[in-house]
C-alpha cells in the first residue's frame, strides 16, 4: 500500500525496482538451475561481481541521499560502508570456531598469533547473528550521529565538511592498520567459513547472498524514496539549495542533516555488511579516502540526486572497471576514471539519468505540442 | 531639527513589539551599527532609509540572530532576548525576514515554497510525517492568490522572473504568519506598477496587525506606504517622524536625499 503509494508518480523508481528485483530471481536460477554447459548460465565469479556491484549501488545511492538531496558532499562514506564490513567480518570470524589453523574454540587466528589471551570487550556478542547485523546499523548509524552533531551544529560546510570526512576515513583507516586495535590490522578479517549456519562459499549461499542484495538495494531505495517525496525532503533541498534562507523559516538545519547523514551511513553500512561475504575479507583499504571518492563519481556519473541514477552510476563505473583492470588497459584505469568524471560533469552536469529524464521530458512535451490545438503550458526547464 | 531622536529615550510606557537600544556591531574595527536605538509598536509598519552602507541590513541580521551585537539590548515581545537565540528560534518566535536579494528555493514549486513557509510545527520528526491539511491547502490558494502567482503555482521557483521572486518571498513571509516582518529593498528591480501594488500589500499585511518594517531607497515607494520613517546613517539613526518632515531634514538631505 505504502509502497504503491510512494511510486505512483515515480515512474523511474518502479522500472528500478522491477530491474533489481528481477535481477534477485533470474541471476540465482541462472546460476543454480541453469547448466554450466549453457550459455545462460552465471558464474559463480559472474555472480560474485553482480553482488558486489549491488553492494556498491547501495553505497552509491546513500551518497546520493546526502549528496543529491541535502547538499553534503561527504568524502568519508566509504568509512560507514567498511564500518558495516567490519561488523559482518567480526561476525563471520566468530563463526569459524575451532576450524582456525590454531583451532582456538573462540579466539580468532589473528588473536592467536598476537599471543592474545582473552577475547577483547569489543569483541563481544559478535557471534550472535542477531547482535552483529544489529551493530552493522549501529555502528555507523551511531558515529555519523555524533560526527555529524558535532560538524552540522558547527555549520561546518562546502568544501571543509568535505575536508573532514576525508580526514575521519583515514584516520579510521591508520586505526584499523594497527595490530593492537583488534581488528586483524593489514590483513583484516578472512577466511570466514560459515553464515547463519551455512557455508560462505557454496554456491547456494552465494545466490541467496546476491538477492539479498538485491532486496537490501531495492529496501534502500524505497526508504530514501520515502525520505525524499516526505515535506522533510522537501526541506533537505531547501538546506541544499539555500540554507540560511531555511534557517530563517525556523527549521534547525543542523537537526535535519544529521538526521539524513545517519540515515544514509546505515545504508552504507548494510552495503558493507553484504559485500564482506561476497568477497570473502574486508581490510583497512577499504577505508582509502580513494575510495570514497570513488563513490561521488559513481554518483555524478549516473546523476545526482536521482536515487536510481547513483545506484546506475556504480554498476556501470564499475562495470567499467573491471573490464578496464582485467585487461591491457589496467595501468590506465585511474586516468580513464578522472576523464569519465570530468567529461560528465562539463557535458552531462545531471548524469546519465538526469539527461534521459530530460530528453524524455522534452520528446514528451513536443509530442503534447503536436497532438493538442492549444499548446499546453508546459514550462521548459531551462538550462 | 525637530525630528531628531533623543538617544537617552526613556524605556516606553507601551510595550513595544521590539526594542533596540545601543545596539553596536563592529566588523574588524568598523562601527556597521553605532548604538542604534528603535523601537517598533505591535501593529505598527515602519519605513527605514539611509545611504548605502548606512547599516539597515546589518540591523535585519542583528534581529534575526545571522550576526550577534557587540554591545546593546534587542529584546522581542515582552522581553526575549533575540542575542542569545539563533536563527531558528527567533523564526519560530513570530519574526519572517525578506532578503535583500531574492531568496527562494529555486528548485521547488512556487506551491511548495509557500508550503514549506506556512507556519507550523518545525521539528524534523513531525516534519516527516507531514501532510498537507485542507487548511493549509486553503491558505496556500489565498496565499498565492494575494501574492498574484496562483497561475506560477506548479512553476519552478527558479523559473519565475525577478519581480515574482520578490512577490513570492513577501507570499513565503505571508505563510509564515509572523508578528514582525522585516523586509529589505522589497521593490528593487520591479516596474511601477508592480511597485504601487507592492505598497499596498505591505499596508494590507500592517492593517492585518502584523508589525513590519521596511528597509527602502525608493522614495515614491515610501511615500506610498504614509508611515512612519527613520533614516540611518553611519549606523545610527538620524532622524525619525513622517516622510515630509524627514525628508526636509538639513543633515539628511545632505547625507542621503542630496546626492
Ligand atoms: N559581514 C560583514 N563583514 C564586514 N563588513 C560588513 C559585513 N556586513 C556588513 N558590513 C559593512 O557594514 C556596513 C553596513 O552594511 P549594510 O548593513 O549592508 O548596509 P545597508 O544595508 O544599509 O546598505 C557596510 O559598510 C558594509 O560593508
Ligand atoms: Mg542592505
Amino acid at each position: 500500500m505504502i509502497t504503491r503509494a510512494l511510486l505512483a508518480d515515480d515512474r523511474t523508481g518502479k522500472w528500478f525496482l522491477a530491474i533489481v528485483l528481477g535481477l534477485a530471481i533470474v541471476v540465482p536460477i541462472l546460476h543454480l538451475a541453469v547448466p554450466e554447459t549453457s550459455p545462460f548460465h552465471i558464474s559463480t565469479a559472474t555472480l560474485a561481481l553482480l553482488g558486489k556491484y549491488l553492494c556498491f549501488a547501495l553505497l552509491a545511492l546513500s551518497l546520493d541521499l546526502v549528496w543529491g538531496y541535502c547538499g553534503i558532499l561527504s568524502l568519508g562514506h566509504g568509512a560507514f560502508f567498511a564500518l558495516g564490513g567490519y561488523a559482518m567480518g567480526m561476525y563471520l570470524m566468530r563463526q569459524i570456531g575451532t576450524r582456525g589453523v590454531y583451532a582456538h574454540p573462540v579466539l580468532p587466528d589473528f588473536m592467536v598469533f598476537l599471543n592474545w589471551k582473552e577475547l577483547p570487550w569489543y569483541w563481544y556478542g559478535f557471534e550472535n547473528a542477531w547482535f552483529a547485523f544489529l551493530m552493522v546499523m549501529a555502528v555507523p548509524g551511531l558515529l555519523a550521529f555524533v560526527f555529524g552533531w558535532f560538524a552540522f551544529r558547527s555549520r561546518v560546510t562546502g568544501v571543509y565538511l568535505s575536508i573532514i570526512t576525508q580526514a575521519l576515513t583515514y584516520a579510521l583507516m591508520l586505526a584499523f592498520f594497527r595490530n593492537d586495535m583488534g581488528f586483524g590490522g593489514n590483513n583484516g578479517l578472512t577466511d570466514f567459513k560459515d553464515i547463519l549456519g551455512f557455508p560462505v562459499q557454496a554456491n547456494t549461499t552465494r545466490a541467496a547472498l546476491f538477492a539479498a542484495s538485491a532486496v537490501a538495494l531495492a529496501l534502500g531505495y524505497l526508504a530514501a524514496r520515502a525520505i525524499v517525496s516526505s515535506r522533510l525532503g522537501k526541506v533537505l533541498v531547501s538546506i541544499r539549495d539555500a540554507e540560511s534562507r531555511t534557517r530563517f523559516l525556523g527549521y534547525r538545519v543542523e537537526h535535519y542533516k544529521t538526521f539524513v547523514f545517519t540515515v544514509s551511513a546505515i545504508m552504507a553500512g548494510v552495503a558493507g555488511a553484504l559485500y564482506v561475504p561476497q568477497v570473502g575479507i574486508i581490510n583497512p583499504s577499504e577505508f582509502l579516502p580513494a575510495n570514497s571518492i570513488e563513490v561521488v563519481i559513481w554518483v555524478a556519473v549516473g546523476g545526482r540526486g536521482t536515487l536510481a541514477g547513483a545506484a546506475l552510476g556504480a554498476v556501470l563505473v564499475n562495470y567499467a572497471k573491471t573490464t578496464f583492470t582485467t585487461g591491457l588497459l589496467a595501468p590506465y584505469w585511474l586516468f580513464a576514471l578522472g576523464a569519465l568524471f570530468v567529461v560528465t560533469t562539463i557535458w552531462l552536469p545531471k548524469g546519465i539519468l538526469g539527461k534521459f529524464n530530460d530528453l524524455w521530458e522534452r520528446w514528451r512535451s513536443s509530442r503534447a505540442e503536436k497532438t493538442e490545438t492549444k499548446p499546453a503550458p508546459v514550462p521548459q526547464l531551462a538550462e | 531639527m525637530t525630528t531628531l531622536v533623543p538617544t537617552d529615550a526613556p524605556a516606553p510606557l507601551t510595550p513595544s513589539l521590539l526594542y533596540l537600544d545601543g545596539v553596536t556591531v563592529s566588523f574588524d574595527g568598523f562601527r556597521a551599527l553605532n548604538a542604534l536605538s528603535l523601537q517598533i509598536a505591535p501593529g505598527e509598519m515602519r519605513a527605514i532609509i539611509g545611504p548605502n552602507g548606512a547599516g539597515k541590513t546589518t540591523m535585519m541580521d542583528v534581529i534575526t540572530g545571522k550576526t550577534r551585537p557587540d554591545t546593546g539590548e534587542v529584546l522581542f515581545d515582552h522581553g526575549i532576548d533575540l542575542t542569545r537565540l539563533d536563527e531558528a528560534s527567533i523564526a519560530n518566535l513570530g519574526i519572517g525576514r525578506k532578503f535583500q536579494k531574492p531568496t527562494v528555493f529555486e528548485s521547488h514549486t512556487v506551491e511548495d515554497n509557500i508550503l514549506l513557509a506556512l507556519k507550523g510545527d518545525r521539528r524534523a520528526r513531525s516534519v516527516i510525517v507531514a501532510r498537507t491539511s485542507q487548511a493549509e491547502a486553503q491558505r496556500i490558494d489565498e496565499i498565492l492568490e494575494i501574492a498574484g502567482l496562483s497561475a506560477q503555482r506548479d512553476r519552478l521557483a527558479g523559473l519565475l522572473s525577478h519581480g515574482q521572486k520578490q512577490w513570492l518571498e513577501i507570499g513565503m513571509l505571508l505563510a509564515q504568519d509572523p508578528k514582525l516582518l522585516l523586509v529589505d529593498e522589497p521593490v528593487a528591480g520591479m516596474t511601477d506598477a508592480e511597485t504601487e501594488a507592492t505598497a499596498a500589500l505591505l499596508r494590507r499585511i500592517s492593517a492585518a496587525d502584523h508589525s513590519v518594517v521596511v528597509v527602502e531607497h525608493d522614495m515614491a515607494f515610501v511615500r506610498a506606504l504614509g508611515v512612519k520613517v527613520t533614516c540611518l546613517h553611519e549606523g545610527s539613526v538620524l532622524a525619525e517622524g513622517a516622510i515630509d518632515t524627514v525628508s526636509e531634514n538639513p543633515r539628511v538631505i545632505e547625507v542621503y536625499l542630496g546626492r
